[in-house]
């Protein structure tokens, strides 16, 4: 066995503690939330799959894994705000997560929605990231490089059902699946940009693992984290009022 | 594309269940060999598959992905999926992924086994 292996993997824990919070991110939908994965949600399982190749770039996957981890939150779209450990990207540490929500995107404004998922798995060339009970989905995130046919790819891919009947319906119905879509392959591009690829095809593969409802899972709408952040928002005017 | 460092072999060892022994990493790469050994430990009418992960060597996040595709898999035909032989290190790992919760883990093949027949 190797033993770097115990470091790789976080050791399991029943719920989510928060020992440090990064500055700017909110302990919200995260402290006591156990940590789930796609067994645990409500809607239909998806893996899906966004990859790029860097084509023609002289770098290693770890090479790109590591200014990806250093990176991570300079990647993400606008209106999506990663905070990542103090102590950078490792297992068993939680990266919390502030971002905007819209039942209908374009006609209503967004819903700030705040949480934090926990890294799992974390190597050279890979970290794997679970969500807690009220994420919009329930399961993993991992975001690989790997070299195939001489070149390194980027890639993330995930494993993950709606945590609830009010998520799947956006997913479904509220534009919920394109905007997350459209998120990955952001992130894709955006690390592949870094190294100077500009114009390179985003692969995109879907695959329903599951296409049925788990409604042993439905009261999991009571741990939604978009309601509960919503019901936060006087409470954040009212800090941002007494900051001034 | 690297190749898979996997090896499984399957094995009849009740009219209703069939033990996969798997040997080596699973990982990304493993998923077509382990589909292909599922699909042959179904093809006698199993109703329980038991997985052998006495001689794994290495699983990562991407193999902890296909177990949960093959545990559906399973599900979706009626049948349960039970696990047996790992070490203590990746009882934590299913613990940690919650796959403990509907991968049934036992320490033995005769303990695996005893609990198909009983229907658990």
């Amino acid at each position: 066995m190797d033993e770097r292996q115990d470091e790789i993997w976080a050791k399991p824990v029943a719920r989510m503690t928060v020992s440090e919070l990064p500055v700017g991110a909110t302990n919200l939908n995260v402290e006591g939330r156990q940590p789930v994965s796609p067994l645990q949600g409500f809607g239909a399982l998806w893996q899906k799959t966004y990859r790029l190749r860097l084509r023609g770039e002289d770098v290693t996957p770890a090479q790109v894994m590591a200014v990806w981890k250093e990176k991570f939150p300079q990647f993400q779209p606008k209106g999506n705000r990663f905070y990542p450990p103090v102590g950078g990207v490792r297992s068993g540490e939680i990266i919390f997560i502030e971002s905007t929500v819209s039942a209908w995107p374009g006609r209503l404004p967004g819903i700030p929605i705040s949480s934090g998922v926990r890294v799992i798995y974390n190597d050279d060339e890979c970290f794997t990231i679970m969500t807690p009970q009220g994420f919009p989905e329930s399961g993993w995130n991992s975001f690989s490089t790997f070299e195939e046919d001489g070149e390194t790819w980027v890639q993330v891919q995930s494993m993950a059902r709606a945590a609830d009947p009010i998520y799947e319906f956006g997913f479904r119905f509220m534009g919920g699946a394109r905007f997350q879509e459209e998120t990955w392959q952001h992130v894709v591009k955006a690390v592949a940009a870094h190294f100077g690829v500009h114009d390179e095809p985003v692969q995109v593969i879907r695959s329903c693992i599951d296409p049925g409802f788990q409604w042993r899972e439905i009261r999991n709408v009571w741990q939604n984290a978009m309601i509960r952040s919503m019901f936060y928002m006087p409470v954040r005017l009212v800090r941002k009022v007494l900051r001034r | 594309m690297p190749q898979s460092q996997v090896k499984m072999d399957v094995r009849k060892v009740t009219p209703q269940a069939s033990v996969i022994d798997i040997e080596g990493d699973v990982t990304a790469f493993s998923e077509n060999v382990l589909m292909d050994a599922y699909t042959d430990a179904s093809s006698d009418g199993a109703n329980s598959i038991i997985l052998n992960f006495s001689n794994l060597d290495y699983m990562n996040s991407s193999g902890i992905g296909l177990l949960v595709t093959l545990l559906i898999r399973a599900q979706r035909q009626g049948q349960s999926l039970l696990a047996y032989g790992l070490s203590d290190h990746y009882r934590q790992i299913f613990e940690l992924t919650r796959l403990n919760e509907a991968i049934s883990c036992y320490a033995g093949e005769a303990d695996a086994v005893a609990a198909a027949s009983n229907g658990r």
